[in-house]
């Protein structure tokens, strides 16, 4: 009896194993699906422009000031913790140097990445999953208008577009914080700070494997917001939790590649 | 060609084994205005999807001018929504877009038609539903009534030759139910376009229906004109018609004896 | 939102990035100074390069005239190949010096060129021969203290000044 029981529920405990596994590689091959639908059907979103525009303002525009703001931010306490440590070396001097490389090569592409998933990200999901919710996407199916081409595309390069431009400001303004900390604040000399950071944050290494990933964060930050909002279910609950996991997902997601990406750039 | 344009033959549909249709035969024949009724759940607004070709039935064949909409491929499909109109439930409007925008969209999405037309056009279907006047407002700032109105109007924007209305009526106030029912029928016969009419509410259908189906148990149940409908003596009719309470369709969901449930005694 | 406003605001957006993309070009990176278009390379060969890398500059009077292509080691003689990258908009002499320097006291390392007055200039697949190692910290401090060492025991004992000596030649000339 007792015997059974305890064989039943390891049963149990292994069938609901199974059965999350097989979930969630279900959603992910869904969720590729989606993106190559969605590529697939991307004529649209550049021949009629204006319909990705619209979408770029969604994103990218409104995501501007948070960006701003976070960045001047992240870019002063860079300077501060930098100078902090570098002053007990004696090198003061290149605080230009780790407040940039910092910025540029990570927590540009990655800081930005994570707000514009909490910012964009649930954006685009609250208002896929509503729009699933009030049968919008079915009544264009149904105008013979395909969703996919119609509202997926345009969104998804929306995104792609909008996350390098978003980052490149976000390491920009940081740097521009970074310096007011540095400079006028802390004393640091203002020709050291510019000339150490051009001497050794190279275009190719730094700044363009900084954009790559910021573009490659963008396709994945995008794609899991709108298929997180094609995939939720039709009720309030079904998008607030869809919502949720937008944000959890994509910061997953975007640390992990982050690794991945950067342990690739360093090896070559 | 037969004089019905939608034919449903020997229709069955289920999800898991579990048949929500049983081999379901209904016709309707150009420029008439058909309803489908039944209580809720009996699944007529899946027939509705199967005639457009949202879902694939799981024996048997819809037939849309004489073409079987599941063996269509995506373009066939697309060629034969546009012949259809479509009135969802809760209108579906698209909640970024203004009233104009609305009834506007199918024009834009599917066909060449030079901006000037387009108003007109578009001005013209509002005037037909009493909306010029709203034509710049957003779908937030309507009325339920007034929405599913718009709805209507973005629905005949095509001049479809099949109209499907899902609910038209439901959670309208009388005046709206009124001018919403006078439409249906005014449309169908301005366009000369065939209406089919999924409705729960007995009054409005049987007023403007020149033929009525009632689904249950997923076959049809009764099928006729409202008058003689109304003078039916098949018990399930008499029960929708005059709304009793119990009947063949049961008060009670099926659950175990109700004295049985109440002596057992909790197992956790 | 009407659609002149949207383009306009997009178009802010797609220049504020432009301008920040070419903010970090040209005022973060060093595109400007490292516009380096044809080159011809030169070899120079070290008992020790310290940590010098592929990629750092090489610099004649502060000024970037080229990169470090490639580092070998060569097992005949056990000495470091470097191979200089050198903007063929200069010119150096035959006998220019290539030194190894440190930007700052724990700055990267790079190769300094200082001219010398041959007639002749380099060009390609030459090899410079004048040559100065990389500074090993370990070996200046040793030195400096041997140095010391002999300064406060030569007044004592003799031998062990001698034997210091010998040791410092071996290390080659003293840096500075």
């Amino acid at each position: 009896m007792i015997k059974s029981r305890l064989f039943n529920s390891v049963i149990r405990t292994l069938t609901g194993i199974g059965h999350r596994v097989t979930e969630r590689i279900w959603r992910l091959g869904a969720g590729a699906r989606l993106f190559f639908l969605a590529i697939i059907y991307s004529g649209e979103s550049f021949k009629r422009f204006q319909l990705t525009m619209r979408e770029v303002y969604a994103t990218g525009v409104m995501s501007l000031l948070i960006i701003i703001v976070s960045a001047f931010f992240v870019g002063m306490v860079l300077a501060l913790q930098g100078y902090n440590i570098l002053q007990k070396y004696g090198s003061s001097d290149a605080i230009g140097v780790f407040v940039s490389l910092t910025l540029v090569r990570e927590l540009g592409p990655v800081v930005t990445a994570l707000l514009f998933a909490g910012r964009a990200g649930t954006a685009i999901t609250a208002e896929i999953g509503l729009m699933k919710t009030t049968e919008q996407l079915s009544a264009m199916e149904m105008m013979a208008v395909n969703p996919i081409a119609r509202v997926i595309a345009p969104r998804f390069w929306a995104g792609v577009i909008s996350m390098p431009i978003l980052a490149a400001l976000f390491s920009m303004v940081g740097i521009l914080g970074g310096y007011l900390v540095a400079v006028p604040l802390i004393g640091v000399d203002d020709g050291a700070f510019w000339s150490q950071m051009q001497a050794n944050v190279d275009v190719r290494l730094d700044i363009m494997n900084g954009l790559i990933k910021s573009v490659v964060f963008g396709v994945v930050c995008t794609m899991i917001a709108l298929f997180q909002g094609y995939d939720a279910p039709p009720t309030a609950e079904g998008v607030s939790r869809a919502t949720t996991r937008t944000v959890v997902i994509s910061s997953l997601a975007v640390l992990g590649i982050d690794f991945v990406l950067t342990a690739f750039m360093l090896a070559s | 060609m037969t004089n019905n344009i939608v034919e449903i033959d020997n229709l069955s549909f289920g999800y898991k084994g579990r048949l929500l249709h049983k081999g379901i035969n209904m016709v309707f024949p150009r420029g008439k205005v058909v309803a489908i009724m039944g209580g809720s759940g009996s699944g007529k607004t899946t027939l509705l999807r199967l005639i457009g070709g949202q879902i694939a039935p799981t024996h048997g064949e819809v037939r849309v001018e004489g073409a079987v909409v599941h063996e269509q491929d995506r373009d066939g499909i697309f060629k034969l929504r546009r012949k259809m109109g479509m009135l969802f439930q809760h209108g579906a409007l698209f909640t970024d877009l203004s009233v104009f925008e609305n009834v506007a969209f199918p024009m834009r999405e599917l066909t060449d038609l030079p901006e000037a037309m387009i108003r007109d056009l578009v001005l013209m279907k509002l005037n037909a539903v009493g909306l010029r006047g709203a034509h710049v407002l957003m779908p937030t700032e309507l009325s339920g009534g007034m929405a599913r109105r718009v709805a209507l109007a973005r629905a005949v924007a095509l001049d479809p030759s099949i109209i499907m209305y899902d609910e038209p009526f439901a959670g309208l106030d009388p005046i709206s139910m009124g001018v919403i029912c006078g439409l249906i029928r005014s449309l169908n016969d301005a366009l000369g376009a065939t209406s089919i009419i999924v409705s729960h509410d007995v009054k409005e259908t049987f007023l403007i229906a020149d033929y009525v189906y009632f689904v249950a148990d997923g076959i049809v149940a009764a099928e006729g004109a409202p008058h003689d409908l109304m003078q039916s003596t098949l018990p399930f009719v008499h029960q929708f018609v005059h709304g009793d309470k119990d009947g063949p369709v049961p008060f009670h969901y099926p659950a175990d004896n109700y004295r049985a449930e109440l002596l057992q005694t909790p197992t956790t | 939102m009407d659609r002149t406003k949207i383009d306009l605001w997009v178009g802010i957006f797609v220049a504020l990035g432009a301008a920040a993309l070419l903010g970090l070009a040209m005022k973060v990176g060093n595109l400007t100074s490292s516009k380096i278009g044809e080159t011809y390379n030169v070899t120079a060969a070290y008992e020790n390069i310290g940590s010098l890398k592929r990629h750092a500059p090489v610099k004649s009077a502060g000024v970037v005239v080229g990169r470090v292509n490639d580092i070998i080691f060569n097992t005949e003689r056990y000495e470091a190949v470097v191979t200089l990258a050198i903007d063929k908009r200069y010119d150096f002499p035959a006998d220019t010096f290539a030194n190894i320097y440190t930007a700052g006291l724990l700055g990267e390392q790079y190769v300094g060129l200082e001219a010398g007055g041959d007639e002749v200039m380099l060009k390609e697949g030459d090899k410079i021969a004048k040559t100065q190692d990389a500074v090993v910290l370990e070996k200046m401090i040793s030195q400096f203290l041997f140095s010391k060492a002999s300064e406060s025991e030569s007044k004592d004992v003799a031998p062990v000044a001698v034997e210091a000596k010998v040791k410092s030649t071996e290390l080659g000339d003293p840096p500075f």
